[in-house]
């Protein structure tokens, strides 16, 4: 029986499996994906020092390979069932079924479909773009003239805020916290590959919480002049040319505007992946209201769940940033350690 | 009083041990969503009404909880009911019952517009 089975092989689910190892445990890591690294994959640069995430990536492959790390990669795991004497089994897709003494939940998030808020004209129009979309097109870019999808150069470039977040009718009533930092990231970025074109950000609060943040807020004004709306997007729609029409109200001015845009990016919120209500169900997993795992003790034990030996590392609680999720991920290596020495397996 | 020969504007500077909180209090009783509030203006950027005239709902919702409900009256008669904002709101607030309120309580209260 192994110590620790942990679920999932992003940033993590990797470093909670180094921690955990260099305590001396035995760790077994599924990953549903044929690589690790999960959504860092499909990004180009982090907040707030512009570094490139694959990066981060390539330490944590190669603090994996100095380990050698046991990961089961392709995978998906089915259900968590606590059977008695506090011993997990986890069935997973390739037919086989782990027994561990403990679980580590490392499944993350997944990011909110923008198909879903029509009014924004994602998968309508052409030249409506998500922040993920954005990120993909950066990595790709490798010093090339930036092009909007319908192969022109942007004159304005527009960034919404809180889409899918902070939102009753799309079922998000929570803040996602890191949207607000990535738009100000992805704004400058946008203003170094275009100098020429007009960037603006539309939101409703900006929400720059963390260290360094605040900082790249005003270089956003005062260096790259990204003009900042204080206005919900109402909604889109295309001109004949392919370009793009907002309706917001500017509500420091009071007055309604229309605004013209060459491309839209619609920053999505994060949502509690597929896989947690999944296990939810099979052990009975408390989860908070905005779907996510509910943390045992919000302050002191943001660790654990409410089942015994069964822990949480990174985004399964909630959004999170990179940061954030190594140090969470770090911390669960103790909580897991304090449980297997006082249990009595 | 004594002519000095100068007049003294009254003081622009919002009271808010002062507000009239009638009208406020009357919506606020009856439709408790409208607390959430984020003045985020989408209801104001979809209005059908806000688009041919200058009605601004969010700007009276703000005026509304200042109590400052001198021209409350005629603002308001300019909302067709669409119920567009209703669709639009992300805290979840019935705006047209907000509006129905509106003006059921300015009757209530006897408020009219002051010149």
């Amino acid at each position: 029986m192994i110590d620790v089975l942990i679920i999932g092989g992003g940033i993590a689910g990797i470093q909670a499996a180094c921690s955990l190892q260099d305590l001396g445990l035995e760790t077994v890591i599924v990953e549903k994906e044929k690589t690790i690294g999960g959504h860092l994959n499909d990004w180009d640069t982090l907040f707030p020092t512009f570094r490139s995430a694959s990066e981060v990536i390539d330490y944590y492959t190669e603090e994996t390979r100095k380990r050698a790390l046991t990961i089961y990669l392709n995978t998906n795991v089915i259900s968590i069932k606590k059977v008695d004497e506090g011993v997990f089994e986890v069935q997973t897709s390739r037919d086989v079924l782990f027994r561990s003494k403990s679980v580590v939940l490392a499944s993350g998030y997944q990011l909110f479909n923008a198909e879903r808020k029509e009014e924004y004209g994602y998968k309508i129009y052409d030249n409506v773009l998500t922040s993920a979309d954005l990120e993909k097109k950066f990595r790709r870019l490798n010093g090339q003239p930036f092009k909007t999808p319908t192969d022109k150069t942007p004159k304005r470039i527009g960034f919404i805020h809180c889409v899918g977040s902070r939102d009753e009718k799309s079922g998000n009533h929570y803040c996602s916290k890191l949207c607000c930092v990535t738009a100000v990231k992805q704004a400058i970025h946008m203003k170094q590959v275009c100098p020429e074109a007009d960037v603006f950000c539309c939101y409703m609060d900006l929400r720059m919480y963390g260290p360094g943040f605040e900082e790249m807020y005003r270089e956003a004004q005062e260096k790259y002049h990204v003009q900042f709306i204080r206005g919900r997007l109402s909604e889109v729609s295309e001109n004949s040319d392919g370009t793009l029409q907002l309706k917001v109200e500017d509500t420091l001015a009071a007055r309604p505007c229309r605004i013209q845009a060459d491309m839209l990016v619609l920053m999505v919120g994060m949502e509690a992946s597929k896989n947690t209500a999944l296990f939810k169900q099979s052990c009975n997993l408390e989860c908070a209201s905005n779907r996510f795992v509910k943390p045992n003790d919000h302050h002191i034990g943001s660790n654990q769940t409410n089942v015994p030996g069964l822990f949480t590392a990174g985004t399964s609680i909630g959004p999170m940033s990179v940061f954030d999720t190594v140090n969470h991920a770090k911390s669960v290596a103790f909580a897991v350690n304090e449980y297997l020495k006082n249990s009595e397996l | 009083m004594r002519n000095f020969g100068f007049a003294t504007t009254k003081s622009r500077t919002v009271d808010y041990s002062k507000i009239d909180t009638r009208l406020i209090g009357y919506i606020l009783e009856n439709e408790p969503t409208f607390n959430a509030c984020l003045s985020c203006g989408s209801c104001t950027a979809i209005c059908s009404a806000g688009n041919l005239t200058n009605f601004n709902i969010r700007k009276l919702s703000l005026l509304i909880r200042l109590g400052e409900l001198e021209k409350i009256h005629t603002e308001i008669d300019k909302c067709m009911l669409c119920g567009k904002c209703l669709l639009e709101c992300p805290r979840g607030i019935n705006t047209r019952n907000v509006i129905m309120l509106i003006k059921k309580g300015l009757t209530i209260f006897d408020i009219k517009d002051q010149e």
